[in-house]
C-alpha cells in the first residue's frame, strides 16, 4: 500500500493545519501538492511568473517542509509557480532555500524543469512529431518561435525519475495535476487504473468531499484501487462527492489522457466504507502505443491600455451600445489619421458592464440598468502606441455626445489619469501533443544539496 | 415553460483547459434528472452558444443525476475577446434556457 497526503488543491489556497497534523500522524509515504494550472489565464505562462503572493507561498510551503521533516517522507510540488515555466521553478527553488536556511535543516532538492526552447519545438513541428488536440489553434513555425514560454507536461515517469534521486523535496515544473500523486503508487506496483483515478480524485484536495476548502485528504493506493479519506472536521467523502469530482474541469468525465496512456473510469465502482471514507475499484489504465506529452505555450498579443467611464444619464444608459459603437468608429479613424497606423497595429473594444460585458453577443437578457460601466480597451503593437491611443480615447469617454445637436455630456471618471496601462498581454498558442522516445527527452533534472 | 435554473440544484460551468468549456447540470433527484435529460436537447446548447451541434459532447449520467455538455470555448481563454477567464459565469447563461 502507498499512502499519499494531499494538503490542498494548490499551494497558495491554504490548508487546515489540524487536518495536516492528522495526516502527518498517519505516516504518509509522500506529501504531494499542485502548484498551478492554466486556469488563471495566459499571462502567467507568458511571463513565467506565479499568481500567488510570495509571502503566502512561503508561509504555506514552510508549513509543508516542516510536515515533511516530521513525516520523514518526500514532499513534491508539481507545476511550481502557477505556470511551471523554468523561471517560476527558479522562484520556487529560491523560496525553498530561504526556508531551508531559516529551518536549519540539510536538504536534497530535485528540480525537474519542463521548459522547451521554442526553436526546438518549431523543429519538432517541422519533423511532424507534434499533433493538435481538439479545438487547437492554428500554428506554424513562426507562431511557435514567437512563444515567450513553452512547457511540456511531465507525467509519472519524470516525477519518478526525480524521486529516484532520493530527494527530500521535488520541485517540478509543469506536470499533469495527477502525475505528482500517481508517480509513487505506480512505481511501487499499485493498480495502475487505481493510481491515476485516485490521483485525479485527489488533485484538488478536499474538493472531492464536503467542507471542500479544508484541503487535506489522504489517499491509500493498493493492488486493486484506492481509498480516499478527508482529514478535516466536517469533511466527508461519499460515493457521490467522489464520483462527481470526475466531472470537474474535465471535458470527458470517464476518460483522462495522460503521458503514456489514458484512464477509463466507466466501469469504476464507488463504495462507502463508512460516513467519511470511499473505496474505488474497477478503474482501467490503457497504455498508448507512443509516448506523448502535452505542450502549452503563450505568446505576446500586444499591449493594452484601459479606461473606465460610468454612464448614469438615463438617455445614455438607454443608448449605451450605440454610444460605444460610435466611439469605436470615430476614435479608430482618428488614430489612423493622426498616427498613420492601420487596423493591423491596434484595436479598440468597449465592454459595457450592466449591459453585455460577460457574454457579449451571446447574452439573452435585455434589461435596463440605472447605470452602465464602460471599459475601453486599447490593444496595440507597442506599449507606447497603446498609451497614445488610450489618450485619444480619453476625450470620447469623457464627452462623446450621441448626436451633434445635444448639449455636450460629461461622464463619470473614477481616476485621474483615466487611462491605465495594463502592459503586455499574452494568449495561449498551443493545444498540442509531442511524441518523444524517452520520457526524460523533453525534461531536465538537477539536484541541489543544501547544508 | 420554466427557466432551467429554477428546476435544478446547481449549474456549473468551468474551463476544461484554455480551449474547452464544460457544463455540469446537477439535477439531484431522479425525477428532475429524467425531465431535464429528455427535454434539454443538445441543439438547445448549440443554439445558446451559437456553435454547430456536432461540436458538442454530451453525457447523461443517471448515477449522479447529472447532464454534462462540453464544447469549444466561445472565445479561447484570455484572448482579447474573452470576458470570462475561468468560464464560470456561463452557468448563468445556461440557467436561462427554457425547458
Amino acid at each position: 500500500m502507498v499512502r499519499v497526503l494531499v494538503p490542498s488543491g494548490a499551494l497558495g489556497l491554504n490548508y487546515d493545519k489540524t487536518a495536516l497534523q492528522r495526516g502527518i500522524e498517519a505516516k504518509p509515504d509522500i506529501i504531494a501538492i499542485d502548484g498551478g494550472s492554466t486556469d488563471s489565464g495566459p499571462s502567467y505562462l507568458g511571463r513565467g511568473v506565479s499568481k500567488y503572493a510570495r509571502s503566502s507561498t512561503k508561509i504555506e510551503w514552510a508549513g509543508l517542509m516542516e510536515a515533511r521533516a516530521q513525516a520523514q517522507c518526500p514532499l513534491v510540488i508539481g507545476t511550481a509557480g502557477t505556470c511551471g515555466a523554468d523561471t517560476a521553478v527558479d522562484w520556487m527553488v529560491d523560496i525553498t532555500l530561504e526556508i531551508a536556511r531559516e529551518q536549519g535543516r540539510p536538504l536534497k532538492i530535485a528540480v525537474l524543469k519542463s521548459g522547451q526552447e521554442p526553436t526546438f519545438i518549431a523543429q519538432e513541428f517541422k519533423n511532424k512529431t507534434i499533433s493538435p488536440l481538439g479545438n487547437a489553434p492554428h500554428i506554424d513555425q513562426s507562431v511557435i518561435e514567437n512563444c515567450t514560454n513553452i512547457v511540456a507536461l511531465a507525467g509519472a515517469e519524470q516525477i519518478q525519475a526525480a524521486l529516484d534521486t532520493g530527494a527530500d523535496i521535488v520541485i517540478s515544473g509543469r506536470a499533469t495535476d495527477t502525475a505528482i500523486i500517481a508517480a509513487l503508487p505506480l512505481q511501487r506496483g499499485c493498480h495502475a487504473g487505481g493510481a491515476w483515478h485516485g490521483a485525479k480524485i485527489g488533485e484538488c484536495g478536499a474538493l472531492c468531499a464536503t467542507n471542500p476548502q479544508s484541503g487535506v485528504i489522504l489517499i491509500d493506493f493498493d493492488d486493486e484501487g484506492f481509498t480516499v479519506t478527508p482529514l478535516a472536521d466536517g469533511a466527508n467523502a461519499s460515493p457521490q462527492t467522489v464520483s462527481a469530482h470526475m466531472l470537474y474541469e474535465n471535458s470527458d468525465p470517464f476518460i483522462l489522457y495522460e503521458p503514456g496512456g489514458h484512464l477509463d473510469v466507466s466501469a469504476a465502482k464507488y463504495e462507502a466504507l463508512d460516513e467519511r471514507r470511499v473505496r474505488v475499484t474497477g478503474s482501467k489504465w490503457i497504455p498508448s502505443e507512443h509516448y506523448t506529452v502535452k505542450l502549452e505555450g503563450a505568446k505576446s498579443a500586444g499591449f493594452q491600455t484601459v479606461l473606465i467611464a460610468v454612464l448614469r444619464d438615463p438617455h445614455y444608459v438607454e443608448n449605451a451600445q450605440k454610444w460605444a459603437n460610435d466611439i469605436i468608429t470615430k476614435c479608430s479613424q482618428k488614430a489612423r489619421d493622426r498616427l498613420g497606423v492601420t487596423d493591423d497595429d491596434f484595436s479598440i473594444d468597449i465592454r459595457l458592464i450592466g449591459h453585455s460585458s460577460c457574454f457579449g453577443a451571446l447574452e439573452v437578457i435585455q434589461s435596463q440598468s440605472h447605470e452602465i460601466g464602460a471599459i475601453g480597451i486599447v490593444t496595440a503593437k507597442s506599449d507606447a502606441l497603446s498609451e497614445e491611443i488610450g489618450k485619444l480615447l480619453n476625450p470620447y469617454f469623457l464627452h462623446h455626445p450621441l448626436t451633434q445637436e445635444e448639449e455636450q455630456p460629461t461622464f463619470a471618471f473614477l481616476f485621474s489619469p483615466a487611462e491605465m496601462k495594463r502592459g503586455e498581454m499574452f494568449e495561449f498558442a498551443l493545444n498540442h501533443i509531442m511524441e518523444i522516445n524517452d520520457p526524460m527527452d523533453a525534461f531536465d533534472l538537477e539536484i541541489i544539496e543544501h547544508g | 415553460m420554466a427557466k432551467l435554473r429554477t428546476a435544478v440544484k446547481k449549474i456549473r460551468t468551468k474551463n476544461a483547459g484554455p480551449f474547452w468549456l464544460t457544463i455540469d447540470i446537477f439535477c439531484e433527484k431522479p425525477g428532475v434528472y429524467d425531465a431535464i435529460s429528455s427535454s434539454i436537447k443538445t441543439e438547445h446548447i448549440a443554439q445558446l452558444f451559437q456553435t454547430p451541434v456536432e461540436n458538442i459532447k454530451r453525457f447523461d449520467i443517471s448515477d449522479l443525476c447529472v447532464v454534462k455538455f462540453s464544447l469549444p470555448r466561445p472565445q479561447t481563454q484570455g484572448c482579447r475577446h474573452d470576458s470570462d477567464m475561468h468560464g464560470s459565469s456561463y452557468a448563468a447563461l445556461v440557467g436561462e434556457l427554457e425547458y
